[in-house]
């Protein structure tokens, strides 16, 4: 009876003690931004945009992959230390630009604490001015494409949509009305309007939808440019 | 007396119980077989290279039904595989193949096989040429999935020095991968047998088709790869130079005007009788098949079995409780033509109102015969049992139609102001969200075995898969004399593949277009394993899987040509109508349809033209470049 007393208080005592949290800490430190212009952040497609950070010194090298959100901006939990910020070729509807310290596009991202940093990109282009609103049973845009690169990497427009959508991601994968104009046919790029009829649907203009409101945004195809460039998400009363 | 018996034998013991230290550690092993007794015994090197055959890489094949669902060409109908209509983008590491763990036993075997003097002269060569092709094909396999990649011909070996910098090479360039692999199926063509009548193994055949095949891809991307500029790497790794176009389709002209001229195969024609049957048994009929090059056979009975049969098995004749999982897209369908060689919608609708069809066959009549032998259809037959494909009871109501369906397969319901306790709903479905039901209204056909039993998993199938067969040896001579500026000679190869569907009018010179090419490659090879290759190569695929959602309108536009968008797939519905009193009642309509479960338009990124290669392969050979877009 004795002995059992002292089996199960050693038994007690090993589950209490012999164990100890043997994980690591969890990455602490945000790192958060905006892709910019000139302190203006650059919207994009949902899911479509993506930048690595690459952190030497260890046995094998791979990349962190920090997804950009449509409104442009991103956020990363990680740990502190020294990192290197590249954008892979063919991201995004910009270009890299040449980082002063490293005479590269990479940029050197020393993280210790929360850090909040925009990356400045070369866009082709910027949509200015933006306003959408329904009239009708339309809603209609009204903008203004600024051309950015103008030197030899200059890209002409393919192609301009507007996106609607019932929820407020709005892109080319997820829409539910849009009408396109070809970038050849529009006359003066300070002031482009285009408009797109709202589906009966999806509004209350028409006979069967509900919700009172949609989410629209202009999304500009820039020929050679796999990713898209977008306006800020609107939302339009309906 | 016992005495000495016992003194003898203990004497004995020590004499004979023992043996030499040196003998008792050298004892063969006796579940290995040494290099030394493998290389004598043509048996044992022939089992050697049965394991190699036996991991050849394809990536849409029968034992893998779910790759045939990332597209266009199929709805996954298995509830845990709905997320593959459900996600946009295609993943940059998907179809990534880096095996120079195989590309090693392939070098292995080649060496050894070389220096194994003790096989016959004819069989050396023989397995040599095998091996070699086997290589050849690893490597066409690599290049058409990764771009370049390092060209390791000879085993290597590490030599424990802490240094491995010697074993790292850098990637070929992509032309010089299928410059290896065309220059190779030159060399084997000579050593392996001329013999239309193996089709498991390598022959003259099968080298000379993946040649054709090889010279085909690459000719194809040198062209079409100049209208996607940033799909390429600065040492070209990536991308081919246009100028080399023409050189690569002649080579592969070449390659499959050997095997026709040879006249050593032939189309499977056994069937004359009906064209779709006929289709359908060119690929399970495995006695005398004149028009299989290369397949990956199975037997019965000896462990080697596929469930392609079990997989897909319509749910009305189904042999487990099981079936029905691969279910053709509308999108597919509908590209099989008309007799008259046009191209046309399924006809679902006259001005606002249906079109009545006395029999679910009958919208599908008139057209190529592979459609029939592709693809399950409703009012067809598999293994003499009709097919029950109808998505519910269309009743009239209140001067307009309302549905009533089921939830499971063949439901008994009521119909409001009718019958009760009738059948409101197929027993094959469709119905949306079911799995193993016919979610798109159609079933798969191809590679399906007739034979009883074959949908029982206890049983299984023999079917082989077809790696290589005639009609696409003759569709890359047609395509490579079309870009040749040659559409006459196109147009011959093209008709013989078509005449064979019940195509008897025939397409002249001036009919020959890139879309029709790609048009006729989509509908006789589909669910070969050719659409990803295929797109990829012609650099449609980000065009066609380009991330837009397609209306029902658009689904039916533009049938036939090359670049049109299919992002999502659709299906045909059929439904019975309940209108006694009119001329209408018990007839069928048909509905253009999306599942709920399709709700992504699939996107192929720039990035996806050539997957990713591994970090982990990446940071241990600093040689690497990446590929491009990534």
């Amino acid at each position: 009876m004795f002995r059992r007393k002292y089996i199960t208080g050693l038994l007690i005592a090993m589950t209490a003690f012999a164990c100890r949290k043997d994980n690591y800490d969890e990455p602490k430190t945000t790192f958060q931004g905006s892709i910019t212009y000139q302190g203006e952040a650059i919207n994009v497609a949902s899911l479509a945009v993506y930048f690595e950070l690459w952190e030497p010194g260890w046995g094998k090298s791979g990349a962190i992959a920090v997804q950009v959100k449509e409104d442009g901006s991103f956020s990363s939990l990680l740990f502190n230390g020294h990192y290197k910020l590249i954008i892979p070729a063919g991201q995004g509807p910009f270009r890299s630009v040449i980082n002063n310290a490293t005479n590269t596009d990479t940029i050197p991202l020393n993280l210790s604490g929360n850090t909040t940093m925009n990356i400045e990109v070369m866009p082709y282009y910027m949509i200015r001015n933006q306003q959408i609103a329904r009239s009708g049973t339309n809603a209609t845009a009204t903008f203004k494409l600024e051309q950015i690169i103008t030197d030899a990497n200059a890209r002409s427009v393919e192609n301009v949509y507007l996106y609607l959508n019932q929820t407020a991601i709005v892109d080319q994968s997820n829409y539910v009305a849009r009408t396109a104009v070809a970038g050849g046919s529009i006359t003066d790029l300070n002031n482009v309007s285009m408009s797109v009829a709202i589906p009966a649907s999806m509004s209350s203009v028409g006979t069967t939808g509900v919700q009172n409101y949609a989410y629209a945004r202009v999304g500009v195809k820039i020929a050679g440019v796999e990713d898209l460039l977008y306006s800020p998400i609107v939302k339009v009363e309906l | 007396m016992r005495k000495y018996l016992l003194i003898i034998s203990a004497a004995l013991v020590f004499v004979l119980g023992c043996k030499k230290d040196a003998d008792f550690l050298q004892t063969d092993p006796s579940n290995v077989l040494t290099d030394e007794a493998v290389w004598k015994s043509e048996s044992l090197v022939l089992s050697v290279l049965a394991d190699l055959y036996n991991r050849y890489v394809d990536q849409q094949t029968i034992t893998n039904w779910v790759e045939y669902t990332n597209f266009d060409e199929a709805f996954p109908s298995q509830a845990s595989e709905y997320w593959r209509v459900q996600q946009i983008n295609y993943p940059y590491e998907w179809w990534s193949l880096w095996d120079y763990g195989q590309m090693r036993d392939l070098n292995l075997f080649i060496q050894k096989c070389s220096a194994a003097t003790a096989l016959g002269e004819e069989a050396r060569t023989r397995f040599l040429g095998e091996a070699r092709f086997l290589r050849a094909a690893l490597y066409f396999e690599e290049v058409k999935r990764m771009g370049g990649v390092p060209l390791i011909t000879e085993p290597m070996t590490y030599d424990f020095s802490g240094d491995p910098t010697y074993l790292q090479h850098a990637r070929a360039k992509e032309s010089e991968v299928y410059d290896f692999v065309i220059a190779e199926m030159d060399t084997i063509k000579t050593m392996l047998p001329d013999n239309a009548g193996i089709q498991s193994r390598a022959t003259k055949g099968v080298a000379l088709a993946l040649q054709a095949r090889a010279a085909l891809y690459a000719a194809s991307i040198a062209k079409y790869g100049a209208g996607t500029p940033s799909v390429a790497t600065a040492g070209g790794e990536v991308g081919i130079p246009a100028d080399k176009a023409i050189g690569y389709y002649q080579k592969a002209l070449a390659a499959a005007q050997e095997i026709i001229n040879g006249g050593k195969y032939a189309l499977y024609q056994k069937k004359a009788e009906d064209l779709q049957d006929n289709f359908a048994a060119t690929f399970y009929d495995k006695s005398n098949n004149p028009e299989v090059i290369f397949a990956q056979d199975f037997k019965l009975k000896s462990g080697k079995v596929q469930g392609w049969t079990i997989t897909n098995q319509p749910w009305s004749s189904a042999e487990e409780q099981q079936g029905g999982r691969v279910n053709p897209s509308l999108n597919l369908a509908e590209q099989f033509e008309k007799l008259d060689n046009t191209y046309a919608p399924f006809a679902t609708n006259a001005g606002s109102d249906y079109i009545y069809y006395d029999h679910p066959g009958d919208i599908f009549a008139g057209r190529d015969a592979r459609l029939g032998g592709t693809i399950m259809l409703p009012g067809s037959k598999f293994k003499g049992k009709d097919l029950d494909i109808w998505a519910g009871i269309m009743y009239w109501n209140n001067g307009a139609y309302s549905i009533i369906s089921g939830d499971t397969y063949g439901e008994i319901g009521n119909i409001p102001g009718g019958p009760t306790g009738v059948q409101v709903v197929g027993t094959d479905g469709p119905i949306d969200g079911k799995e193993y039901s016919a979610q798109t209204g159609f079933l798969v056909r191809k590679f399906m075995d007739p034979a009883t039993g074959s949908g029982q998993l206890g049983t299984q199938s023999e079917v082989w898969w077809v790696r290589y067969r005639y009609a696409e040896v003759l569709l890359n001579a047609a395509e490579a004399a079309f870009e040749l500026g040659q559409p006459a000679v196109a147009a011959g190869y093209m008709n013989t593949v078509r005449a064979r569907a019940g195509l008897t009018t025939p397409l002249a010179a001036a009919d020959i277009t890139f879309d029709r090419i790609v048009h006729e490659r989509k509908v006789e090879l589909a669910f070969e394993g050719h659409e990803l290759f295929d797109n990829k190569r012609w650099r449609l695929a980000h065009k066609v899987w380009n991330g837009e959602s397609i209306s029902a309108a658009e689904v039916v536009a533009n049938i036939g040509k090359a670049d049109k968008v299919n992002t999502q797939i659709y299906g045909l519905w059929p439904y019975k109508i309940y209108n006694p009193g009119s001329a209408n009642n018990g007839k069928y309509v048909f509905k253009v349809v999306k599942s709920a479960n399709v709700t992504a338009a699939h996107r192929f990124n720039l990035g996806n033209y050539y997957s990713s290669i591994s970090a982990d392969i990446l940071s241990n050979n600093p040689k690497l470049v990446k590929n491009p877009n990534q």
